[in-house]
Parts: C-alpha cells; structure tokens; sequence
C-alpha cells in the first residue's frame, strides 16, 4: 500500500515539478489519497473465504467484526495518509503550505481517512459478498465517498489558507457527525449481511 | 373504481397543472432599457416592455433617492416599446437611478453620473391609485433573467419531489425486505428505483435546459447539482449490483443493504451538507438568492405548484404500480 502511495506521489512530481499553488496541491494530494484508501479497503473482506468466514461466525458476534474492522480501517487510512502527505510534502514541496494553519489541515486529512475507511468498509463487505472485487467496489463505493470529499476538500483547501479555527470547525463537526453516522449503519445492516 | 379512483386524479391534476403553467400570462415588466448610463443634460431613453399595454399619456418617470426626475415627452411606439425624453439635472445622491412606466419599476436602470448634493424633487410621483393594467389577471411573476422560463418550476421541481417520494418508497422496501427476506418486496424496491431514475433524468434534463437559459451553462458546480449526480450514481450502481450477483435471495439481501446505507448518506448529502455551505449555491433559496418564500406574490405559483407536485407524485406511484405488476408478471412466466 505504502509503495502504491509513494509511487503515485512520484508520478505526480514528475509529472508536475513543484506545486505552489494551494489549491491543485490540495486535490492532487487528494485524488492520490482516495484511489489510495479505494485499493486498500478492498482488501479488508477479500481474505475472507468460506472456511475463515464461518469460523469467525461461530465465534463471534456480526457487529464487534464490523465495528473492528472498522477500527482497523480507519487506523489504516490515518497512519496512510499522514505517510503520503510525508511523501508528498518531500517530493512536492511545501511552497503551497506557507500561509496554511498546519494543525487544521492534518485534521482535515485524519478526519478524512477516517470517512473513507467508515464508507468503504460496508462497501468492500457488499462487495466481497457480491464475489466482485475492486470494480465493483469503485462503482458501488464512488458515489457514496463523493459528498465526504467534497467536504473534506473544502475543509482542507480552508485550512490551506490559513482560514480561522471558527469557520472551519463546521466542517469538521459535519465530517464526525458523517462518520458517526456511517459507522452506526454499517453496525446496524452487517448482521444481514454476514449470514448466508 | 375504488381503487383506481387516484389515478383519476392524477390525470386531472397534471393536466390542470401542465395547462396552467404553460398558458399563463407573465405579468408585465420592464425588461429592457438603453442607455445604461445618464449624464447631465436631455437624454432618449427607449424601454421595451413584455406583456405590457403601453398608452399615449402614460406616466413614466425617473426615480433616484426617493427623488423623481419628471420627463419632458412620452413617445409610445407600440403597446410594449417607448421612447421617453427626460432633462436629467445634475447634482443627483445616487449612483443608481430607477426607470418606472406605467406603475412598473426597472430597479437600476441607469449609472448616474454628475452626482452631488440632491435635486429639487419633482412632481410626478407615484399616483395615489394607480390602475394596474393587468390587475384582475391571474398571472405569473415576471422576474429579470427568468422571464418565460419560470413556468419550469412547475415541471423541474416536481420531478425531483417525485424521484425522493420513489427513492423513499424503495428504501421502505427495502428495509421490510430485510426483515422477512421476500422477494416481494425486492421486486417492490427494484421497480420503485427504475421509475425513480426516470425521473432523476427528467430532472436533469429540465434543470440542465433551464441552466442553459439562466445561467448560461448547462452544467455548473453547484451543491445541488453534485446531490443529484451523487443520486444518479448511486442508483445506477444499485442496479448493477443487482446485476452481478446470480443468486436471487443474496441479489436481494445485498441490493437492500446498499439501497438503506445509500439512502440515509444520500438524505444526508443532500439536506445536511448543503446548510454547510449554502453561499455556493445558484439555486433559489441558497446564498441570498431569494426563494420561493420572499418571491413577489409567490402565492400565483403556489397555486399551480402544489397540484402539480401531487400530479406528478401519483404519476410516478402508477407508473411504480404498473411496473412491478409487469415485473411479477415476467416472473411468473420464467418459473
């Protein structure tokens, strides 16, 4: 995972050499980071097959699977993202981070990671079940990560600016209530899922 | 005919409705106005009006800071054009400067130069009762940039009523589904989302024309129209996740799980987020846009609005109805 991220950030520095303005910075770095957390929450239901499957079946409750993966997911695209922003700001530059207030905008990307990983990790279980792996996923997952990005990316490009701790906090409230929300779905619907 | 009765009403509401909001008139108004510029000194100003009945003798006169400039002639051409010959004094408070002809008001007409202290306020102010012209018609407002295009309000927003109550009916299913594992009520969630769809692209379409027209795009970066692409895209890869599952009992399972998680983010997106940041929205009602509610004598389009939304309402549950009843149908044929 770590590999896909710093390649695609090498790609985009050979690509582009030196970004300083903050807002294609901000969706480059973005756009690497979704089709990031889309690769590696595929992968989280995948491994499952039949006899693994019913062995955690037996033993344990739907809901701790899914509320612990979950946990691990969003653990997952934190520690990613913090990582690709490192990869990114060396090969990048930080030009475009000059006016930016730094604790906000490493909010934004944490609280980010932490949407994607709660949206996609129902998705990849539909998915996973559905016996279709990646394709599916980026069609079933796409739309439904679509208004966290957007958010997140309006969050992050305020940041950026340097904008105020009191207009940017609504956008974070929005992104925990989002992510409250979605982890409370999934907990509720993948009991229905799990059994066959 | 008990049971059908609503269909009935269906029709007769769509057709009072569709009728109404293509045949009735705009109101009157001033739609345009040269020069866009006043100077001291006698100036021709030539106004085109719509829907109006210019008259030889008409009022019509100048309005900068609550203090009018009277004109020196009124030439009407015809019942919508006229020329009017005014001696502008110098020295007015304003930078902009109001045209009213007849009762109606073009706010803004013209940049004023030679500003100062005031003038002399002139004598031909509004009349205490002036006759409105069209004042018994039942008509529609007639508002700058939209004009003729406000009768699709009637149409574009219905469609996306409709859509939601279908969406909404599905997850209903859906939720049921669950429950019982019917297959039933699949086939209830999976027609109520066709004929959903359908009207997702008779939103889209009708808001895409009416875009053109008012914004000058068909498509734009606008909140709303990111909800409805988001909806078109998550019901279109509701329908092929249907469709790449074989078993029919899993193909229900999985499509309800995804049809409640998609709708609740959906209801979400689209009712929550946009309060986050309603300053970028073009659509009435957001970013000071005025909405339905301040709209002038809003309640002309509120009583051609509401019918039609319920037309069309029912419309989609027939056609939900007829779908699922062919559906069930083409089962019982493959078994």
């Amino acid at each position: 995972m770590l590999l896909y991220v710093v390649s695609a950030v090498y790609v985009c520095y050979l690509a582009v050499k030196g970004l300083s303005l903050p807002a294609t910075w901000n969706a480059l770095y973005w756009i690497i980071l979704l089709f990031a957390a889309f690769n590696a929450l595929s992968r989280s239901f995948q491994r499952e097959d039949g006899g693994r499957q019913l062995y955690l079946y037996t033993l344990v409750d739907p809901r701790s699977v899914v509320v612990a993966r979950s946990v691990y997911n969003a653990l997952t695209m934190v520690v990613l993202s913090l990582l690709s922003l490192l990869f990114y700001t060396l090969f990048l530059g930080t030009e475009a981070l000059e006016q930016a207030a730094i604790g906000q905008f490493v909010l934004s990307v944490m609280l980010g990671g932490i949407g994607f990983a709660a949206v996609l990790t129902l998705i990849a279980a539909i998915a996973a079940r559905a016996g279709n792996g990646l394709g599916l996923m980026a069609i079933l997952g796409f739309p439904l990560v679509l208004p966290m990005l957007l958010a997140v990316l309006r969050a992050s490009k305020l940041a950026l600016d340097g904008v105020a701790w009191s207009v940017t906090s609504t956008y974070f409230g929005g992104l925990v209530l989002l992510d409250i929300i979605t982890v409370t779905l999934a907990w509720l619907l993948f009991p229905y899922l799990w059994r066959d | 005919m008990k049971h059908w009765w609503w269909k009935f009403l269906a029709i007769a509401l769509l057709l009072v409705a569709s009728i109404a909001a293509l045949r009735v008139p705009l109101s009157p108004a001033l739609v345009h106005v040269s020069p866009s510029r006043i100077a001291p000194g006698e100036v021709t100003i030539e106004v085109t009006g719509y829907n109006t009945r210019f008259t030889d003798g008409m009022q019509a006169y100048l309005v900068n800071d609550s203090q009018y400039v009277c004109p020196v002639r009124v030439d009407v051409i015809d019942a919508s054009h006229a020329r009017i010959i005014a001696e502008v004094p110098a020295g007015m408070r304003a930078s902009m400067t109001d045209l009213v002809v007849q009762g109606l008001t073009y706010p803004g007409a013209f940049f004023t130069e030679g500003l100062g202290e005031g003038i002399e306020r002139g004598a031909c102010g509004p009349r205490a009762n002036k006759l409105d012209p069209s004042g018994l018609a039942f008509t529609f407002p007639n508002r700058s940039i939209l004009y003729e295009s406000i009768r699709n309000l009637h149409f574009h927003v219905p469609m996306w009523f409709t859509m939601i109550a279908l969406m909404g009916l599905s997850v209903w299913h859906s939720i049921k589904g669950l429950g019982d594992g019917s297959l039933d009520r699949d086939r209830k969630a999976v027609s109520a989302v066709h004929v959903g769809l359908l009207f997702c692209g008779l939103g889209l379409v009708t808001g895409a024309l009416w875009a053109r027209a008012t914004w000058g795009a068909f498509w734009t970066n606008d909140v709303k129209l990111n909800g409805a692409a988001v909806t078109a895209l998550i019901y279109l890869a509701y329908l092929v996740l249907r469709g790449s599952v074989a078993d029919a009992h899993k193909r229900a399972r999985l499509a309800a799980i995804y049809n409640i998680f998609a709708f609740m983010l959906l209801v979400l997106f689209l009712f929550v987020v946009p309060r986050l940041n309603a300053i970028d929205s073009l659509h009435p009602g957001n970013g000071g846009n005025s909405g339905f509610n301040d709209l002038d004598l809003d309640n002309r389009l509120r009583v051609v609005f509401y019918p039609a939304v319920a037309g069309w309402v029912l419309l989609g549950l027939w056609l939900y109805d007829l779908r699922e009843r062919t559906a069930r149908l083409a089962e019982q044929l493959d078994r």
